[in-house]
């Protein structure tokens, strides 16, 4: 065992690696859920977004076509789910369900072609000297652009939700749908936004995933982050400062079991391996005292009828 | 302008009709499918439902419907229960695990002694292993509210890293040469789910699936329990008020889901499988879901259900061989069946009405 | 009255199977107070909603001001000057009130800007309100002023207000009519819907009269009694339930101290609430809405458990216990909800009926059901209180909210309780259905069973009502013989004004 060959600078760097992925797609699916949309499909739109990505990464050589083209295969996948949910008035939990049966075979069968090949590299973002300074420079200042833009889109979320009339009426619409009908709201028109906007997300952090983190395309490589990040929404009680929190929770725990496996620690690799689930499980339960951000209207469907 | 208007009532016709129309659409889109992807759409779709059963080797498909569609049904069964009363467990795929683990535990543990009583234990095994997983989202959901969505998927990934580690570690077979994977349960008679009538498909875990059918429809028909796990997924609120215990009703829906799941993990990993490997789980738990909803969470409809889509993973893998057509595709074919029948279910509840022309 | 402000003509809506206004025309005047009456299910609130802009006529014209009106949505209503104060359902009840606000205005100004206008404006129409308050928390009386504020920010030419009083208590009544008064005087028109005919006396100008969708009388409100409108309203002599005078029998139920948190985030908590009820005896609890009611209602039915000895009923303590033994030992009850809570919309009346009729009426042995018998009690349940419908095979949403609560109450009656609870047994009924339930309840009571009736309906408590007693904000008053009871008296026992201000006009 040899704990010396991790180091603390460069473990919490990985680890906002590590949580940009679930953090983005989590940033998604809060909005949605705001909008009281409760989309399962997250799994799959991400695993879409992953080999979209991917391919389009590798036909043009251009990652950020690619992350671009990530964006448009989750909006699109998620937009059946909102022809199920929002006109087909179908159950959200079994359309979720579907859209991540759905997403997973869909991208397999894109990706048949591309297993075994890398990704043309996602260049760091260049802060001259100042990626030179010890500890603070891999820390803040060592990253690919998609960690800097995930954290940018979590605060622009929370200014949104806080600041402007547009977050308030998402807010209004996912708290009481009738009310926000009675007002002349077009409840219908917004969630679907929220679910596009969220689809976008999942398929940007698919993307982030087989494009910077592992990089290559494998099957079902997403393994489960889509799920996670629909426990952060809760662990985070709809707040997106908190998803943040939680991201890097899960990030931390991640890259930390790597490194044990890495290290060579006694316990079997699989047992490590289950770690980032099982305090998943556990933050759920911890967190399942606070509900009190949680939309009243989430999962309803709503018609309106006379 | 094309509107959607609420029937006064379900339509029960349409109830019926809508899972065949769904099954017909997505032929279509399959067959559209398989074009794009430069196969020839109507040779593909005979290979895929027509072959197998009336076919030149239909003798050597039709068993396998049995044995691909048993632990569909078995655990599409246990799943609709809960679906009905809105608890939503989709972690069957991880208390299938579970369940073969326990099986195959206790044959393990007893090799090489042969004895009658054995695989009436491993069936009890692999009942209890699947609850005690299916018990944890349960108990969590009834002790604090957590959401059994996530735990029990959670615990798919954990069931699966486990799995793993049986595989190589405690259960790995001592004369296997180093080699992942545990002994072969069909070379230990005491242990093997062998087929009631040879050649059938017909094992053990088939006829388990019947008789839980049986059983279910009895249960949802005829019995007080069913009619509150019925009335629950209606109305919450009036099966509180009716005297469903909610919690009670959460730890039974999980628990039957879970033991039935374990079942048939237990019967595959006796049967079909023969051994605990590192990707013994080929989803099944997941694929139960769409049985479950096309088969309208009716038991006898998860019979069909899960015979057709038997149907479709062993025409799936004949395509594969005959038409080159990639495995995911069928993955895709399966996916789509549940989008579109979720589509066409609105039909049940809802008049489409089409006005021409100004209306205001 | 310096004009026309609203002209309607010929105004039809018609859904499948019902027309829900045919051919209605009418005017309102500049600064007058319109009442628009009609029984449940005559077609006021489809009418509002045309004028509002939430649902498009099928035919007929509207003019407002003398130009064509024909808003295609709220927004565009509110841009012409009609503002609208709904019954329910408007409010968001995580958010506070600025916010609350700033939802129902086109272009909202800042919001500290906002909330500074929400102060001044509540305070010159004595309805004080904090703008920085989460509307959750508040009472059924400040929830309305939010509502009120939100359309009074716009200088509404016309403002629509649905039911308004169904909240309030007396008093807090009198602050509302003294604020509308006001607003009248400042030129503003009111389109006041209400079946409440004392109150329509005390405050409108004209009075258009609706009955099926179609309009069939107008009058001008201070110069008819209330028996001439109230005739015009339901269309012939209603019959009135009879009371036969009973001497109370034993203690069937007691409450001691019952003290219940409320299940939900922004409920009621019921605190030490001791009352007896006794065989032949209605006792009658009013209340505004949100006062505990439905926790009252819960905890009586056993859906909400408690301490074993704060219910006691025939001597034996059921605290504890839930709704089928309860239920076994004659305590029936009837909640306020009828589909979703009382029935389940999408199950047919056999299976509503089995629904609390199991244990019983004997429709199951040993855990199994008995469907034929079943289907018997739901069809004598549907003979004995004339519930119009197809069939016992019929799923409960497809009754009409008359038919349907018929059904609840007479599935409870049915299986003669020794106490039967009802929560606003008659809301949302028609006048016929209403009085045939209120006999339902007398007939019982005079045959020994003891009765509690919840409900926001002071004139129908009055008319059942051996006692008489008041929830607010989850404490009972004292319990008085309802005979002579004053309206001030019954007021002040619902809570008085709340601390609310009267308005300083």
């Amino acid at each position: 065992m040899d704990f010396s060959a991790i180091n603390p600078a460069l473990l919490i760097a990985s680890l906002m690696v590590a949580a940009t992925a679930v953090m983005i797609a989590a940033i998604g699916e809060l909005i949605t859920e705001k909008a009281g949309v409760l989309n399962l499909g997250v799994e799959g739109m991400m695993i879409t977004g992953a080999v979209c990505g991917f391919a389009v990464a590798v036909g043009t050589g251009s990652p950020f076509l690619g992350f671009l083209a990530a964006a448009g295969g989750g909006a699109v996948l998620s937009f059946l789910f909102a022809v199920l949910t929002q006109f087909a008035l179908a159950n959200q939990v079994a359309s979720g369900l579907a859209l991540t049966l759905f997403g997973l075979g869909l991208s397999s069968l894109i990706g048949q072609n591309y297993v075994g090949i890398r990704p043309p590299p996602t260049p760091r973002l260049d802060f001259g000297p100042l990626s030179d300074l010890p500890v603070v420079g891999p820390i803040l200042f060592n990253h690919d652009p998609m960690v800097y833009a995930g954290l940018i889109l979590v605060a622009l979320t929370w200014a949104f939700l806080k600041y402007t009339r547009a977050g308030l009426i998402l807010k209004a619409v996912g708290e009481n749908h009738d009310a926000a009908h009675a007002l002349g709201y077009k409840v219908i028109r917004i969630r679907i936004l929220a679910i596009l906007f969220g689809g976008a997300c999942a398929g940007l952090g698919g993307a982030y995933i087989s494009l910077i983190r592992v990089p290559q395309w494998t099957e079902g490589m997403t393994g489960g982050v889509g799920w996670i990040a629909l426990a952060l929404v809760v662990f985070a009680s709809w707040k997106p400062w908190r998803v943040l929190l939680g991201a890097y929770l899960f990030g931390g725990v991640t890259v930390l079991q790597l490194n044990l496996q890495a290290a060579g620690v006694a316990i079997p690799a699989e047992y490590l391996s289950m770690s980032p689930y099982l305090i998943t499980i556990v933050v759920l339960v911890l967190m399942s005292f606070d509900r009190s951000g949680a939309p009243a209207s989430l999962g309803r469907t709503f018609h309106a009828s006379q | 302008m094309i509107f959607l208007e609420k029937r006064p009532q379900p339509s029960k016709t349409l109830s019926y009709i809508t899972p065949v129309l769904a099954v017909l659409i997505t032929m279509v889109a399959g067959g559209l499918l398989f074009a794009i992807l430069g196969k020839d759409p109507v040779a593909a779709i005979r290979i895929i439902f027509w072959d197998p059963l009336f076919g030149e080797f239909a003798f050597y498909y039709r068993p396998q419907l049995l044995v691909k569609g048993g632990p569909l049904i078995l655990i599409a069964l246990g799943l609709s229960l809960g679906f009905k009363a809105g608890i939503w467990n989709i972690g069957a795929e991880g208390q299938y695990i579970m369940g073969a683990i326990a099986g195959a535990g206790v044959a393990l543990a007893l090799y090489p002694l042969e004895a009658w009583w054995i695989f009436p234990l491993m069936i009890l095994a692999g009942a209890l292993g699947g609850w005690a997983w299916a018990m944890i989202p349960a108990l969590l959901k009834v002790k604090f509210g957590t959401n059994e969505i996530l735990v029990s998927l959670m615990l798919v990934y954990v069931a699966e890293n486990f799995l793993s580690a049986m595989a190589i570690g405690a259960m790995k077979n001592p004369e296997g040469f180093g080699f992942p994977g545990s002994r072969n349960l069909q070379q230990y008679p005491s242990a093997h789910n062998t087929e009631i009538i040879a050649g059938s498909g017909m094992h053990w875990g088939v006829a388990a699936a019947f008789i839980a059918a049986i059983l279910a429809y009895v249960l949802l028909n005829r019995h007080l329990l069913g009619f509150q796990i019925r009335l629950t997924g209606e109305a919450p609120r009036a099966a509180r008020f009716s005297g469903v215990k909610p919690a009670r009703l959460v730890l039974f829906c999980m628990g039957t889901a879970g033991a039935l799941a374990g079942l048939a993990g237990m019967f595959e990993v006796a049967g079909p499988a023969g051994q605990i490997t590192t990707g013994f789980n080929v989803g099944y738990g997941f694929t139960a879901i769409i049985v479950a909803f096309l088969g309208r969470l009716h038991p006898i409809g998860i019979v069909l259900a899960g015979l057709l889509m038997a149907l479709t993973y062993i025409g799936g893998e004949a395509a594969q061989s005959a038409l080159q057509l990639p495995a995911a595709a069928i993955q895709v074919f399966q996916g789509m069946l549940l989008f579109f029948l979720l589509a066409v279910d609105v039909l049940t509840n809802f008049r489409i009405r089409i006005t021409l022309g100004e209306t205001a | 009255m310096t004009g026309t402000l609203l002209k309607i003509v010929g105004l039809t809506k018609a859904y499948p199977g019902v027309v829900a206004n045919d051919d209605v025309s009418f005017n309102i005047q500049e600064g007058e107070v319109h009442a628009l009456l009609g029984e449940n299910g005559a077609g006021k609130s489809t009418l509002v909603k045309m004028i509002y802009g939430l649902v498009k006529p099928d035919s007929g014209d509207m003019a407002f001001k003398g130009t064509a009106y024909e808003p295609s949505e709220p927004q565009e209503a509110r841009a012409r000057g009609v503002a609208m104060v709904f019954q329910h359902f408007s409010l968001f009840d995580a958010l506070n009130v600025a916010e609350n606000v700033a939802l129902g205005m086109a272009e909202p100004p800042k919001t500290r800007e906002l909330a500074e206008r929400i102060r001044t404006v509540s305070e010159q129409y004595g309805l004080p309100l904090d703008p920085w308050r989460l509307v959750g928390d508040l009472s059924a009386g400040e929830r309305q002023r939010v509502e009120i504020i939100r359309c009074l920010l716009q200088d509404p030419k016309l403002l629509i207000m649905d039911e308004p009083t169904s909240v309030l208590t007396p008093q807090e009544v009198e602050i509302l009519f003294a604020t509308l008064r006001k607003l009248k005087s400042e030129g503003t028109s009111i389109l006041y819907i209400s079946h409440k005919l004392e109150e329509i006396r005390a405050l409108c100008d004209e009075a258009t009269i609706l009955r099926l969708g179609k309009k069939v009388g107008t009058c001008t409100p201070r110069e008819v009694t209330a028996a001439q409108m109230a005739e015009m309203m339901v269309g012939n002599e209603l019959h009135r339930p009879e009371r036969e005078p009973t001497t109370p029998g034993d203690v069937r139920l007691a409450l001691k101290d019952l003290s219940v948190a409320s299940p939900s985030q922004f409920g009621t908590s019921l605190k030490n609430i001791t009352l007896e009820v006794r065989a032949g005896e209605v006792l009658g609890l009013a209340g505004v809405a949100g006062n505990g009611q439905d926790e009252l209602l819960a905890a009586l039915s056993g859906e909400i458990t408690n301490a074993p000895g704060m219910v006691v009923l025939d001597g034996t303590e059921i605290g504890a216990k839930g709704p089928g033994p309860r239920r076994r030992m004659g305590l029936l009850t009837g909640p306020e909800e009828r589909l979703g809570h009382a029935a389940a919309p999408n199950m047919t009346l056999t299976e509503n009926a089995l629904l609390t009729g199991a244990e019983r009426e004997g429709l199951m042995s040993n855990g199994f059901l008995k469907w034929g018998k079943a289907k018997s009690f739901a069809e004598a349940i549907i003979d004995r209180f004339d519930v119009r419908t197809p069939g016992t095979e019929t799923v409960a949403r497809a009754l009409s909210g008359g038919n349907l609560q018929k059904f609840v109450i007479g599935r409870e009656v049915m299986q003669r309780p020794e106490v039967l609870v009802v929560n606003q047994p008659t809301w949302g009924v028609d006048a016929a259905a209403a009085a045939t339930i209120r006999q339902a309840i007398l007939d019982l009571a005079a045959g020994g069973t003891a009765v509690i009736v919840i409900s926001q309906d002071l004139d129908e408590l009055m008319e059942v009502s051996d006692n008489f007693a008041a929830l607010n904000e989850g404490r009972l008053s004292e319990i008085k013989p309802a005979k002579g009871l004053t309206m001030e008296e019954i007021g002040l026992m619902m809570g008085g004004a709340h601390g609310m201000e009267v308005a300083h006009v």
